[in-house]
């Protein structure tokens, strides 16, 4: 994808605004790459945390995405991985403490969960598979939308998860009272991390049936 | 029955290509095969057929089940009156349980039925019988208290993520009636589990312990007495109290063929032989309990031979049931013994093994190429 030719590329091409946008449906880390689960099931049993989760690899991916970017010409190939796992990582503690700083509860509730981020495959994933390769511009965007494709998942997930499994949505009650006094019970299953990943099977599966391109022949 | 046969064969073409109830061919289709044997013939391939066909199987299933289920009703109205002080007659207690049990099956079919039609219009399948016995088997593994909104969620559940996504009957990797009991258990604890949810209308003052649940406490003291156990005459899930009428239903199916003896016999061994090496352990009174009352107690007998023996998520070799059952049984009184969460093992154990079935088959078959390889190569050499 190189666009040294191309000087007075428009900001928001519609090359550029395809990478902002696919990675939210046809090319979702998630639910069409399948990557970043474990943390896609271990912070979506309530609402808040995803929600600053989902923010936090949103910031992490978008930086070190253009850091990246603009050292890859001074790179040596046989190093990259380690200077990657440096800038994912300084990030990544930057983002803790100011969690920990603002938001000292969620930070809490997310515990090692914001470490384990430089772990993340998707951000190593497209660090390597895109960042290398192209400008600053297009990996800001290819980061966001990347991180937002996870981001959007996680969210979903933790509603549904949220809602059923505690009743509540960030910690605001929305099953009316009534409810439980007509023998309505909170589904204790939602909260444990298998039905995460049936709801992620939910929605690959919703996904699917609308986009048929995604359907692999077998 | 020929006014009948007339009937369905002037219907037949409102349901053909082109019809008006086009949509709706599958369900006729389900009417008509559940009515008459289909006069479809076999065109190519094999034409040797086995008369016993999945609607056999099931019904013979089907069968079986019932001693337990009638045992169950008249179980749970003699403990409701038991409990209440009241004395009662045979009638009156089968009765009462009938009436406990009739919204059950009719949620448990109602719903896992709807499911499977809708399925298999959205997907132009024939309407079949997959759901006949789960449809049976759920209403006897929970307790008679259980909320009817939670046993439709639940059954909703156990057909879709448990079957359908696999591609229905046949295709499950686990069963789908322990997965609905499952779901119960792990999503609504509360009327599932304790001393308050196995007698219907239970008397405040009536200990509704079962015997898990008081050997679980360690009040061993209040086990019932082995008789009252084989027999039956104690809470617990609808249809699985009584080890001598799930016996009745194990000797149907094996006379009959359709339940496997190798996976039965080993399910029984397997805990048996565990509880004789807790036994030789002693570390705590549970480990004491002698071996065979695990046999009796909670449902290892009805999963023995109604759940571990389900054709589809049980293995398929010889040597792979061995193996299968064995681990269930012991698994099963392990998970009695040494969780302090899960009273009653039998259920998680075999969910367990039906995920690994596939596993056991493949080692299995693969031992079995080796081996015939090896001979191969001695002879040829």
């Amino acid at each position: 994808m190189s666009t040294e030719n191309k000087e007075r590329e428009p900001l928001f091409s519609a090359k550029n605004l395809k990478l902002l946008k696919e990675p939210l449906n046809i090319s979702n880390p998630i639910t069409v790459q399948v990557l970043g689960i474990c943390s896609a099931l271990a912070v979506t049993a309530k609402l808040k945390p995803a929600i600053v989760m989902a923010l936090s690899v949103v910031v992490v991916m978008a930086v070190s995405n253009v850091v990246i970017s603009l050292l890859r010409n001074g790179l040596p190939p046989r190093i990259r991985i380690i200077v990657q796992l440096v800038v994912i990582a300084t990030m990544v503690i930057l983002v803790n403490e100011v969690l920990e700083a603002f938001l000292f509860d969620v930070s809490r509730q997310l515990s090692v969960f914001i470490g384990l981020i430089i772990t993340n495959c998707i951000i190593m994933g497209r660090l390597e598979a895109f960042a290398m390769g192209n400008k600053p511009w297009p990996a800001l965007l290819d980061g966001i939308g990347n991180a937002m494709g996870y981001g959007v998942i996680l969210i979903i997930v933790a509603f549904f998860r949220e809602l059923l499994g505690s009743g509540t949505l960030m910690d605001y009650q929305v099953v009316p009272q009534s409810f439980y006094e007509f023998g309505y019970q909170n589904n204790g299953f939602m909260i444990l991390s298998p039905m995460a990943l049936i709801t992620v099977g939910v929605i690959i599966w919703v996904q699917r049936y609308k986009n048929r391109e995604l359907i692999e022949d077998n | 029955m020929k006014a009948l046969r007339n009937f369905l064969d002037n219907q037949k073409p409102h349901f053909k290509e082109g019809g008006k109830f086009e949509k709706l061919h599958s369900m006729f289709d389900a009417v008509e095969t559940l009515l008459f044997v289909p006069d479809t013939v076999t065109r190519k391939g094999s034409h040797i057929r086995d008369a016993i066909d999945m609607k056999r199987t099931m019904i013979v299933v089907f069968i079986a089940l019932l001693p337990a289920l009638f045992f169950g009703m008249w179980n749970i109205g003699n403990l409701h009156y038991l409990s209440a002080g009241e004395s009662s007659t045979l009638w009156n207690n089968i009765w009462y349980g009938f009436l406990k049990m009739l919204p059950i099956l009719i949620v448990s079919y109602g719903v896992g039925l709807g499911l499977e039609i809708i399925f298999a219009q959205i997907r132009h399948h024939e309407v079949n019988e997959g759901f006949f016995v789960s449809g049976l088997l759920i209403p006897m593994i929970v307790p008679p208290e259980i909320p009817l909104w939670q046993l439709a969620i639940a059954v909703a559940f156990a057909v879709i993520f448990g079957k359908e996504v696999f591609g229905g009957t046949g295709m499950n990797i686990v069963n789908p009636a322990l997965l609905a009991r499952a779901f119960l258990f792990f999503a609504y604890p509360g009327d599932i589990s304790g001393d308050k949810v196995w007698i219907a209308d239970k008397a405040d003052a009536f200990s509704g312990a079962t015997p898990l649940g008081n050997a679980l406490v360690g009040k061993f003291e209040n086990l019932p007495s082995v008789y009252d156990m084989f027999m039956g005459f104690i809470p617990g899930s609808n249809g699985e109290t009584s080890t001598l009428f799930i016996l009745i239903g194990a000797v149907i199916l094996l006379a009959t063929g359709i339940g496997n003896w190798r996976i039965m016999f080993t399910v029984f061994a397997g805990g048996y032989i565990m509880g004789l090496l807790f036994n030789l352990w002693g570390e705590n009174a549970y480990m004491d309990l002698p071996a065979h009352y695990h046999m009796i107690m909670g449902g290892f007998a009805f999963g023995a031979v109604f759940m571990a023996t389900d054709p589809v998520t049980a293995t398929q070799t010889k040597k792979g049931m061995y193996i299968y059952g064995f681990l269930i049984g012991m698994i099963a009184i392990l998970i009695r013994v040494f969780n302090p969460a899960y009273p009653e093992g039998m259920m998680l154990a075999i969910l367990l093994m039906n995920v690994f079935a596939p596993l056991i088959d493949h080692y299995v078959i693969e031992g079995n190429i080796k081996k015939r390889l090896k001979r191969l190569k001695t002879v040829t050499s």
